[in-house]
């Protein structure tokens, strides 16, 4: 049982990265990505100092606050103080997330965080926390119940600004003529990423959050040409990636979600050297054919 | 005050490797990370302290000691590995940089947690230690990590030093290195090993986040105060090692206090502080050249509208009311009534009654502008083939640029002209 909602956990946290993951490589924001699921931090440490506990809900809204203050600043930062993008993004998030841990050592006390957990979180702990009816029946761990609310969010969210999101992230200038807000969908995206990497913060840890928000849909945009078949394959190849990674990990009795990271690293080195239109192989093969 | 003199007579010997030990990291990586930032790939920094960790476990398991070189050896062959891969993943398929840098990063530090774990499980006694390359431990650097750190600090700053000329070239002009026969190739592998290096070294003091910013942020807040790149890396340098003994000090009169992510905090505020504050590139400074911009437009505007209601009556010294001028153009009443008063303290205006009216420096100011308008328009009709009703816009914006010597350009080119496409009189 604790292996199903393990990988339960795994494949949600997936579902919904690997969607997000799909607009922000085509936006070419990979990194914000990155810096939002580090930048957090010192909002769920403020979360956990008013509420004195784990609560979910005010830790949500601490984070994805601070989730979305990390994008704004990087913005800021780049348009307004003109640095350099990358070097926005990367003063951004390593002050915010200085500041979490400074946070963390000064509250040592009160805040039961450490830094190993925000890295590389614990999702096999997962099953331990369950909710339980008064009845004395198990409805099953907390953290999973959270993530099929957030990913039914965030499938929501993209069903309905479906639209939206695909123009504004390939074609911004179009997007804007017919009357979208490319600035309203950027935060709203970077809004969902937000909620996703802290919804998935505690189970599963920060590097996991970026492996799968980059992995799988990097994969996929080798696999395909069509938008729509990338987000398939990207969940899919998440969701894989959380079984394998699982069997992994216990195989080698180490971190669950270092280990499906390491899957997700996998299926990229596949599809990059066998992809039917992308490979590497294929690509050398017809070369050669064309030299003959 | 007691701490400070403590600290500072460094007559502790902890307290003297601490601070040195960071002051030389966070300077030398500093120096490095000019070099990363300007060629545009300053998160690489940040994938190769992910990358590191998987290297330090392999060294572990293969070896079975903690022998400092060959976990440093093997955390030097993975960092290095990791840019060599994200460079050709973008250069030999679709996938972007940001993606190919947030793949690797994520994928080898999985991997890194994976072994660490896998580790650490196995119960090694030596086991322990690992670990001080995934958050840093700045605070207890002993003798032989500050000797370690000033070898490398000494061996980055001489290779920058030497390959000053070519380095430089490499961030500024590829493909001008490239045809004057400089080895690009080995360059970008000198600049590659470089930062390796460096984040191989600084990663044990501030861990694997924070690495970034020790490359990053220094750079950053050094390219707001200056042009040159001496100066610049020698800012960065000294931004570097400030943050670094202010962070050794924060750590000294909290012990409880991280001395890595203090370093971090204060290099960052010195950063934010030259964004914002910085002469010429700062947020402030153009925010302000941006105001002055708008207050000169709007200056000149009042006085050409001045101007042009003179010559309509043929009467330049008598007064207008405010009405008379926004009927002709339409400006904020607020906004046209500050440029009036700003106007008449410079000099440019005198007030009679509620009306304004001319001096002669005003008369002249305003006069220059029209003249640059209508010289304007008629050099894009004459020049460029325009329609004399499209280039009217043009001359709105272009009037408040011209200078002096453009000016006098512009009537020896036109021949001295009389009149403007509109047959207006030029002034």
């Amino acid at each position: 049982m604790n292996a199903f909602w393990i990988i339960l956990t795994g494949s949600l946290v997936a579902t919904c990265c690997s969607l997000l993951g799909c607009f922000l490589i085509l936006r070419r924001m990979a990194m914000v990505g990155d810096a939002i699921s580090h930048a957090v931090l010192p909002g769920i440490v403020i979360a956990f100092l008013f509420t004195g506990a784990r609560d979910t809900v005010p830790m949500l809204i601490g984070a994805g606050l601070l989730g979305v203050l990390t994008t704004f600043l990087i913005e800021f930062f780049h348009r307004f103080a003109r640095v350099q993008a990358d070097a926005a993004i990367g003063v951004t998030f390593t002050w915010l997330f200085a500041i979490g841990i400074i946070l963390i050592s000064v509250f040592a006390g009160q805040v039961d965080l450490d830094q190993d957990c925000v890295l590389y979180g614990e999702i096999a702990y997962v099953p331990l926390d369950l909710i339980i009816t008064e009845g004395g029946l198990s409805l099953g761990p907390r953290t999973v119940w959270m993530l099929v609310v957030v990913t039914f969010l965030i499938g929501l969210f993209i069903v309905l600004g479906y639209k939206e999101l695909f123009l504004t992230t390939f074609d911004p200038a179009f997007a804007a003529a017919i009357g979208i807000s490319t600035t309203l969908w950027y935060y709203l995206l970077m809004g969902a990423v937000s909620l996703t990497t802290v919804a998935s913060f505690e189970s599963v840890g920060a590097i996991l959050v970026v492996a799968f928000l980059v992995a799988p849909p990097a994969t996929a945009y080798l696999l395909t040409d069509d938008f729509k078949t990338m987000l398939g394959i990207s969940v899919l190849l998440g969701i894989i990636a959380s079984f394998a990674g699982y069997y992994l990990a216990v195989w080698l009795d180490g971190s669950i979600a270092g280990a499906i990271a390491t899957v997700t690293g996998i299926e990229f080195l596949l599809a990059f050297l066998f992809s039917p239109s992308q490979g590497r192989l294929r690509r050398q093969k017809r070369v050669q054919t064309v030299g003959h | 005050m007691q701490d400070f003199l403590e600290f500072f007579s460094f007559t502790d010997a902890n307290i003297r490797y601490v601070t040195l030990g960071s002051m030389l990291l966070a300077a030398s990586s500093a120096v490095v990370g000019c070099f990363t930032l300007l060629r545009k790939r300053a998160l690489v920094g940040d994938a190769v302290a992910h990358a590191v960790l998987p290297g330090v476990c392999l060294a572990f398991l293969l070896s079975g000691t903690k022998n400092p070189f060959i976990l440093l050896l093997g955390a030097f062959v993975t960092g290095w590995l990791s840019l060599v891969v994200i460079d050709y993943i973008t250069s030999r398929s679709r996938i972007k940089e940001d993606t190919a840098i947030g793949l690797v990063l994520s994928v080898f530090f999985g991997i890194g947690i994976l072994l660490l774990t896998a580790i650490q499980q196995t119960g090694n006694a030596a086991q322990s230690g690992l670990d001080k390359f995934l958050f840093g431990s700045a605070a207890s650097l002993i003798g032989e990590d500050l000797i370690a750190f000033g070898v490398v600090a000494v061996l980055l700053l001489v290779a920058v030093v030497l390959f000053y000329k070519e380095l430089t070239l490499l961030c500024f002009d590829q493909a001008y290195a490239r045809t004057i026969g400089f080895p690009v190739r080995g360059l970008e592998l000198l600049l590659t090993t470089l930062t390796v290096f460096a984040v191989v070294v600084g990663i044990q003091a501030v861990g694997v986040v924070l690495m970034a910013a020790m490359l990053i942020t220094p750079a950053a807040a050094a390219r707001f105060w200056t042009e040159n790149l001496k100066v610049m890396l020698v800012l960065a340098a000294l931004m570097g090692a400030f943050s670094g003994i202010a962070g050794a000090f924060v750590s000294y009169t909290a012990p409880s206090m991280p001395t890595g992510p203090w370093i971090v905090l204060i290099v960052s505020m010195i950063a934010i502080l030259s964004f914002a504050l910085a002469p010429g590139r700062g947020w402030i400074a153009r925010i302000l050249r941006q105001q002055r911009n708008k207050t000169r437009i709007l200056e000149e505007n009042l006085l050409k509208l001045l101007y042009q209601l003179g010559e309509l009556r043929q009467d330049y010294g008598s007064a207008r009311s405010l009405e008379d001028l926004l009927e002709r153009r339409n400006i904020p009443k607020k906004e046209a009534l500050s440029g009036l008063q700003k106007l008449k303290r410079q000099g440019y205006l005198r007030k009679e009654d509620d009306r304004w009216v001319m001096t002669p420096e005003g008369e002249k100011r305003g006069r220059r502008v029209v003249r640059l308008h209508r010289l304007w328009e008629l050099y894009l009709t004459q020049y460029l083939n325009l329609a004399s009703d499209h280039v009217h816009e043009d001359a709105e914006t272009i009037e408040h640029i011209i200078t002096p010597e453009l000016e006098q350009r512009l009537i020896e080119e036109l021949n001295y002209p009389d009149l403007d496409p509109h047959s207006a009189r030029i002034p």
